[in-house]
């Protein structure tokens, strides 16, 4: 079952080690990871996402979170609502035909040509899970050279309390 | 002020009166203070008898037990003894030194990465970049040792912030807002456990470290008196409550009485308190106390439902918890039958051992209880050793058996006897070693002489890596593979040290023995040829349901 988790921690070196330690020492292959500061300087918002073999092993891996010195906050989103989404960054070739099939795609996804130049695009494009999914097989019909994506962010629709 | 001076400042105010440790070239600017400070340093033969005399004089006296190693070996030196003292959870600051900031990472001199390779092993660490962080985290990391669930915490310095100036300034108060530990528990949760109490049948009480860390043995006395509860306990519990109690089960699990197993495993309701359902105790999961349901009182969330299901956890700290319990149980459960079950169990099982053909191990623990009174601090090294002295000694006080559980760490028990006595200089402290442990920390004798730190240590001494021994007579057709070790003449080996030594190879021996060696104003190897293959019984095979109990008398 994928489970996207959100950690608020101190924002200091050695923090990101020890969070991605407890997923690492139980054999656990974290599926996508983003990481940034809020607007507290002091304070980071981590998103984790990952595929777990056994909740029960997943449930001591959250206590192990909380129980971490630096860190503030853990939110299983499994059960909660909330909003996800990704962005991409991928290198497509930027051909004739390519280019009326990217207007198809941009009519169906929320996405853009970023930067051309000779025969190579650059798109950004942002979607939750599926959308990013669909948009991807799309995309990789048309030749993708290259790709880079956020991994996961998601953010709780109510306020959570710190 | 000087970075180096300010760290012995900040160990000031923390209340620290000795350290144990070893100088290296990246501690140059702290061991020129050490030489001025006012604290008692003891210069061990090795880090690793600094890491566990620190933990052993933190168990003896429930104070953050310090040691300090040099960056490098001396750090990679320490790991053993911290991660000892993480798995039973003991507060102690390591200290140590690292290659100068601008250097980290260079492979320069004697670097290792301290902090990564201590991660995993402490509750907390810090690598210090700025001299102006240090006082403060200092404090914090006796704050974080000593609170919630205890642990280690190291303290990572390069030799250059130890150099650098900036002004003194302890911080009076911790503000640590992300670590916060729950000290009092929920009160509906605290009221539930009371009602199931009430209604129970079968009631056991399991009690762990955590009672010890707590100082809750007096409430927990007052329950099991209360409820009229049999009372069994984990290694890590030994001495939280008397052995000679009527209500006593001893310790449970693989080594434990076969009575405190069938008390457990016939139960119907476990209050488990401070302790975490380890796999030596439980034996085989799925059919562990089939009928019981479970209350589990413990500070740290973790350890709750991690191995065994729990129905009423609590979380808190064991002695506020056990002290509401106690005024919400208003009712006794009905417990006459159950107490009844449970002494004809302690007759019919009681621990024996056949007194017959060479020294006895479990005699020269019982001797060894007759000459003390009861009333000595007990250290263990790991193996059939600390079973026997975890079996046959009458421990009737907590902080009086010092042995290493979660990691089980040989070479433990003398250096941690060491930190003890400098902790309790006034009692009598004694490691009950085996020749096979007593080998790996055996340098530490001359820290004991020169330091007049007069510590007994009586070698069980069978010619053999015993437990390892017992495993490969029990399950593995008696082939011996590398546990039949030779020793050195730990008598000449005492006086080579100045120290005494005293070999005993008769039963009628063995009491003399002991009383000549706790006579004796200096540190005693007693040297027990005892019958090589003794084994350690009762004992449950790995795997087992803890009611399957095998071989000896039990």
């Amino acid at each position: 079952m994928k489970h996207i988790i959100s950690v608020l921690v101190e924002n200091k070196f050695g923090v990101l080690a020890r969070i991605v330690g407890l997923f690492s020492a139980r054999g656990y292959n974290i599926a996508s990871l983003a990481v940034s500061a809020t607007l507290d300087p002091k304070i980071s918002y981590m998103t984790i996402v990952i595929e777990s073999q056994d909740e029960k092993i997943l449930e001591q891996i959250k206590k192990q979170l909380n129980k971490l010195i630096n860190v503030v906050t853990v939110i299983d989103f499994t059960k909660k609502e909330h909003v996800g989404r990704e962005l991409v960054l991928a290198n497509v070739k930027y051909s004739i035909k390519n280019k009326a099939r990217l207007g198809v795609i941009f009519s169906k996804y929320i996405g853009k040509i970023v930067y051309h130049k000779d025969d190579t695009a650059i798109i950004e494009a942002v979607g939750d899970q599926s959308q990013i999914k669909s948009l991807l097989d799309e995309l990789n019909k048309l030749g993708v050279r290259e790709l880079a994506r956020t991994g996961q962010l998601a953010i709780s629709k109510k306020i959570i309390r710190r | 002020m000087k970075g180096a001076k300010i760290l012995i400042e900040s160990l000031n105010r923390a209340g620290v009166e000795v350290m144990f440790g070893y100088p290296g070239g990246a501690l140059l600017p702290i061991f020129d203070e050490i030489y001025d400070a006012d604290i008692k340093f003891i210069l061990t033969r090795h880090e690793q008898g600094a890491a566990h005399a620190a933990d052993g004089y933190s168990r003896a006296t429930g104070k953050v037990g310090v040691c300090i190693a040099t960056s490098g070996p001396g750090a990679t030196n320490l790991t053993t003894g911290i991660a000892n003292a993480y798995m039973d959870s003991i507060p102690m600051v390591a200290i140590t030194g690292q290659v100068k900031s601008f250097l980290i990472g260079n492979d320069a001199f004697q670097e290792v990465d301290t902090t990564g390779i201590t991660r995993s092993i402490t509750k907390h660490n810090y690598l210090v970049k700025d001299v102006k962080d240090l006082s403060r985290t200092v404090a914090e990391a006796f704050y974080v040792a000593s609170t919630g669930r205890p642990g280690p915490v190291l303290i990572d310095i390069p030799s250059d912030v130890q150099m650098a100036d900036t002004e003194f300034i302890w911080p009076e108060v911790v503000d640590m807002p992300s670590y916060k530990p729950t000290y009092f528990a929920d009160p509906g949760q605290i009221k539930k456990a009371a009602k199931l109490i009430a209604k129970a049948k079968r009631p056991v009480i399991y009690a762990g470290g955590g009672v010890i860390t707590s100082a809750a043995c007096l409430e927990l006395r007052k329950l099991a008196e209360r409820i009229k509860a049999p009372l069994t306990w984990t290694l890590m519990g030994i001495g939280c409550f008397p052995v000679t109690h009527e209500l006593s089960l001893g310790m449970l699990g693989m080594h434990g009485t076969a009575y405190a197993n069938h008390a457990i495993m016939g139960s119907d309701l476990i209050i488990a308190v401070g302790a975490r359902f380890d796999d030596r105790v439980t034996g085989r999961l799925d059919v562990f106390a089939p009928d019981a349901e479970i209350i589990h009182i413990d500070i740290d969330p973790t350890s709750i439902s991690k191995n065994v299901k729990v129905d009423i956890p609590i979380v808190g700290d064991a002695k506020n918890i056990l002290r509401e319990l106690l005024e919400q149980i208003k009712k006794s459960p009905d417990t006459g039958e159950w107490l009844k079950t449970v002494k004809n169990w302690k007759k019919k099982y009681s621990l024996k051992y056949k007194d017959v053909g060479k020294i006895k191990p479990q005699y020269v623990m019982e001797q060894t209880y007759e000459s003390t009174k009861g009333g000595a601090i007990i250290t263990t090294e790991v193996g059939q050793n600390q079973m026997w002295a975890a079996q046959w000694y009458k421990y009737a006080e907590p902080r009086t058996f010092i042995s290493s559980g979660g990691l089980g760490t040989m070479g433990f028990g003398f250096p941690a006897a060491m930190g003890a006595k400098m902790g309790c200089p006034d009692k009598q402290v004694i490691d009950i070693a085996g020749d096979g442990s007593i080998q790996m920390n055996i340098q530490e004798l001359a820290t004991c002489v020169a330091n007049k730190i007069n510590v007994k240590v009586f070698i069980l001494n069978n010619g053999y890596l015993g437990m390892v021994r017992q495993w490969q007579e029990l399950f593995y057709k008696k082939r011996y593979s590398q546990v039949c070790l030779s020793s050195p003449d730990f008598v000449k080996l005492a006086d080579s040290y100045g120290a005494a030594g005293i070999l005993v190879t008769k039963k009628e021996e063995v009491k003399p023995a002991i009383d000549k060696a706790l006579e004796i104003d200096n540190t005693v190897f007693v040297d027990f040829h005892i019958e090589p293959e003794e084994n350690v019984y009762p004992m449950v095979p790995v795997g087992e349901a803890i009611n399957k109990i095998i071989g000896g008398l039990a």
